[in-house]
This record gives C-alpha cells, sequence and structure tokens, in this order.
C-alpha cells in the first residue's frame, strides 16, 4: 500500500515538476494512439456500415472474422507486423522497424477489426423503418448514412472509446515493432515493463498512473460527446 | 430535447483528429544516420549504455537505437542483418557466428564475473565453495529453489554450461525458468528465496532492492566477457557498417574504457565492469 502512495507522490511530482522525459512518454503515447485510433476510423466506419446495411453471400463468414478481431491477441499483432517489418522481411525494404510509424501500423492493425466489428452491431441494430423512412424522403445516400451514423452515435463512441482504450493499453506489439527506444519509441505501456523489470517500482507505479489519468481523460470527453442530450 | 445537428458534430470531430493526425505525421520523421544496436538486458539494465550511448551520439551524430533483448535474440536478430552491431556476453554462441560468416571484427571490451546469488540462510550449503559447478550439483542435490533466466541469454548459456559440467540436467518444481531479463529473474529469486546465477554488474546495481546475497564467487568458468561485433556488411548489405564501425571503435576507445571503468564506483563503491580492449581475450568459452 505504501508503494502505491510513493507511486502517487512520485507520479504527481514528476508532473509538476514536468519531468520532459516523462511528458515526452506520455504525449507520444496519446499521439501515437490517437492516430492510430483516427486512421481506423476513417476505414472502420465505412467498412462496417457498408457490412452492416448490405446482404450478399457469405456475409455471415465476414461478419464472424470482422468479430474475431475483438479476441484478436495484440501481441500476435506485434509478431506478425514485426516479422514484416524484420529487414529480412517482406516490406523490410521501407525501413520501418522499431520507428513510431511501426507502432502507427500495429495500433492500427488491432485497433480496426475492434471498431468496425462494434459499428457494423452499432448500424445493425437501428430500426430499418427509420432507413425506409429517409429514403422515401428523398435522402441521398450520404444523407441516409451520416442520419443513420448520428442516430448510432452512442454505441458508435463506445466503438471509438474501445479501440482507442485496445491501443493506449497494449504493450507487447509496442515493444516488439517499436524497440522501447529512449526518446523515439517508448511509451507509458513499455516504460512502466522497463521501469518494472529494473526493480524501479515507484517510477512503474507513477507511469501506470500517468496512463490510466490520460486514459479517463480522453474517456471522459468522448463519454461527454456521447451523452450530449440525453434526457434520462 | 438538444437538437444538436450531426453537422456540427462531425465538424468538431474532423477538427480534433485532424490536429492529431498532423501532430502524428510531424513525429514520424526518422532520425538521420541511425544504428541498430542488437544487445542484452544485462547491459541495459546495469545503466552502462544509458551513460554511454548517449557520449556516442554526441561524438558521432549517429542516432543509437538500442534493441535490448536476451542474448540469444540479438544474436539471431544479427544472424538476419536486422541488426547493424551487436554487443553481447556469450562468446561460445558468438564464435558461431562468426564462423558462420554472419558477423565480423569480433574484438573484447570488457568483463566482469557471474556470481551464484541466493537466500542468506543457504539451504544448500553453497557458501565459499571454489567450484562453481559443485555449487550447482549441490543446490540440485538439496531441490533448492533456482531461478533461471530460461531465455537463450548469456547469463542461460553459462548456467547450461555448469549443470552440463556437474552432470545434471535441472528439471522439478525446485527449477524455476523465469523466461525474462536479469532484473526480472533476480526480483522473482528474491521474492521466492531462490538460487540464481547473475552478472557482478547487474547484482550490484540492483542489490538495494533485493534480500539476496553472493555465495559463490571467483571460479575462472565464472568469467562473463563481452564483445562487440559487426554485422557482416558483405552478406547485408543493408546494414549501417560505418556506424557499426564507430561504435565498435568508440567503446574500445581509451577515453570510453575509461568511462566503463569508472562506472558504478561513486554509486555502489566499485566498478561494475573492467574494461578489456586491446588485451588478449582471455577465452574462457562457456562450455
Amino acid at each position: 500500500m505504501e508503494l502505491i502512495w510513493d507511486g502517487l507522490k512520485h507520479a504527481l511530482q514528476l508532473l509538476f515538476e514536468g519531468d520532459p522525459r516523462v511528458l515526452g512518454i506520455a504525449i507520444r503515447s496519446l499521439q501515437l494512439s490517437g492516430l492510430a485510433t483516427v486512421i481506423s476510423l476513417l476505414i472502420a466506419v465505412p467498412l462496417g456500415t457498408t457490412v452492416a446495411l448490405t446482404r450478399f453471400p457469405g456475409r455471415n463468414l465476414l461478419v464472424s472474422l470482422i468479430n474475431t478481431g475483438l479476441s484478436l491477441p495484440p501481441v500476435v499483432v506485434g509478431l506478425f507486423v514485426s516479422i514484416t517489418l524484420w529487414r529480412s522481411g517482406p516490406l523490410g525494404f521501407l525501413e520501418l522497424l522499431y520507428t513510431p510509424t511501426a507502432i502507427v501500423i500495429a495500433q492500427f492493425v488491432i485497433c480496426l477489426p475492434v471498431i468496425t466489428s462494434l459499428t457494423l452491431a452499432a448500424v445493425q441494430q437501428i430500426d430499418p423503418k427509420l432507413r425506409q423512412q429517409l429514403q422515401s424522403l428523398g435522402a441521398s445516400r450520404p444523407q441516409m448514412v451520416g442520419m443513420l451514423l448520428w442516430e448510432a452515435r452512442l454505441p458508435m463512441l463506445a466503438a471509438v472509446m474501445a479501440g482507442f482504450g485496445a491501443v493506449i493499453s497494449e504493450v507487447g506489439a509496442v515493444m516488439m515493432v517499436g524497440g522501447n527506444i529512449l526518446g523515439y519509441t517508448r511509451v507509458l505501456t513499455t516504460a512502466t515493463v522497463l521501469e518494472t523489470r529494473k526493480g524501479q517500482f515507484d517510477v512503474a507505479i507513477a507511469l501506470s498512473l500517468i496512463l490510466l489519468l490520460i486514459a479517463f481523460a480522453v474517456t471522459w470527453a468522448l463519454t461527454a460527446f456521447q451523452q450530449r442530450g440525453v434526457v434520462r | 430535447m438538444n437538437r444538436s445537428k450531426p453537422g456540427n458534430w462531425a465538424i468538431v470531430a474532423v477538427a480534433f483528429f485532424a490536429a492529431v493526425i498532423s501532430i502524428g505525421i510531424a513525429q514520424a520523421e526518422d532520425p538521420p544516420r541511425s544504428l541498430i544496436l542488437a544487445t542484452t538486458t544485462s547491459t541495459q539494465d546495469s545503466g552502462l549504455l544509458d551513460e554511454l550511448i548517449p557520449l556516442f551520439e554526441k561524438k558521432t551524430g549517429f542516432r543509437v537505437k538500442t534493441i535490448a533483448v536476451g542474448t540469444g535474440e540479438a544474436l539471431k536478430m544479427s544472424g538476419r542483418g536486422d541488426a547493424d552491431v551487436l554487443l553481447a556476453h556469450a562468446p561460445a554462441e558468438e564464435q558461431k557466428y562468426v564462423d558462420d560468416g554472419s558477423i565480423v571484427n569480433r574484438q573484447l571490451v570488457m568483463h566482469n564475473n557471474f556470481l551464484i546469488v541466493g537466500p542468506e540462510s543457504d539451504p544448500a550449503g553453497i557458501r565459499g565453495l571454489e567450484n562453481a559447478s559443485d555449487g550447482m550439483a549441490r543446490i540440485s542435490a538439496a531441490q533448492a529453489s533456482f531461478v533461471s533466466r530460461g531465455d537463450n541469454s548469456g547469463t542461460h548459456f553459462t548456467e547450461q554450461s555448469l549443470w552440463k559440467a556437474a552432470g545434471i540436467e535441472p528439471s522439478g518444481d525446485w527449477y524455476i525458468e523465469a523466461g525474462q531479463g536479469m532484473g526480472a529473474t533476480l526480483m522473482i529469486a528474491s521474492e521466492k528465496q531462490a538460487y540464481t546465477l547473475v552478472d557482478g554488474g547487474t547484482f550490484l546495481a540492483m542489490l538495494d532492492r533485493l534480500d539476496l546475497t553472493s555465495l559463490l564467487e571467483g571460479d575462472e568458468v565464472l568469467l562473463n566477457l563481452y564483445s562487440v561485433s559487426e554485422v557482416n556488411p558483405a552478406r547485408f548489405p543493408k546494414v549501417n557498417n560505418v556506424g557499426a564501425r564507430a561504435f565498435s571503435d568508440f567503446i574500445r576507445d581509451p577515453d570510453t574504457q575509461a568511462v566503463i571503468g569508472k562506472f558504478g564506483v561513486a554509486k555502489f563503491g566499485q566498478p561494475l565492469f573492467f574494461p578489456d580492449a586491446g588485451t588478449v581475450a582471455s577465452a574462457a568459452p562457456n562450455n
């Protein structure tokens, strides 16, 4: 218990002193996970919406595959992405291994199926009568899709929170493709593992608390959006 | 009821996302002249690299990407050409990679000594023994808890050679394979009041967090030699050999060797590593 208290004090100290190393690590975590989540959204939302609204042979299989993304072990993603990016691997010539870009790639692969499957469920559960009504009112396809997404905003924002949460908390994949290099690819999760390994528990706890704080702050902002206009 | 238009919400969201993206893209530049150093967890956990790397970067302008993994993985990385320079402490294993042409210009850098550490109570009675394999035999006979690195690291290779010399294949509940770096392995040994094999540098650096003492040391098979090697540019044209050579030269030059020799003295009262560059490698192959 004392250890946690020490960690808390240390965390506040690091934050208020503006320790540049720790701040750098925290900002980097936020940027990389934020970027990965945003890029995932750009693809996941159209993909999930399309699959939700159309019928085609093999649809159930595709939906199952997308949903499996919710259980996809992130460390497996890390392994395959690093094998692909090794110098000796198929994309080695891009020289992306041990760079922040590699981290964004791995996190994107982890995040995409999460947001896609939840978007799919969110859109699919909208009352089909709403869709018919929009069409009968003469809505163009983009207008209709926009209104459906607005209608599904509660579960959609939950999808974003789930996707962001999956990648901000990821450690194994980020360690493998990023290399945990100080000042370059070290993020809060990998730094926590390193400090724990070195036995510096107060620093590890401090980093953990900062990570929790960031996760909470982002989630709080997204929840505020999500719950706007809810009268309950 | 709040009638917020979807359009407004979307605009705010897009603006936020755009800001994040642009910041992210600005950060994604690879630093110029970078060099991948494959090394072991013990060199990182002792803190030595934290001191040497900045000196090297300042002197040469190269950006070092230190990938600290177990020796086994560091060697494999070198064997695939995924690293530029290797700093390891498994002479027998390194020699295999020299023989097959993956690494070149292997040079001795420094050494320290392995220690068999364990609980103060020493249930297996190994304190003060001179022969390391004898000590391992007693631990096995007493079925006293022993934590192994279990990760194909230099330390793990040395540990295996000691069991082999004692004619023992360790197995059973008492033999714990941690599969982790030296720091984590020491923490486990301390928690479980078990024996383990550790290099003097890391042990000293972590001593104040551990409940273990050094029980057996001095046997010449416990010599722990660190060498630097370059990944063969003839075989792997993509390696940054200029950087690798610069690092190899840097870590062996007299000024750096002096830094190595003084490392840890202020904090722990004794050095963690003993510089050796330029001397004839007293090859005590680990088998």
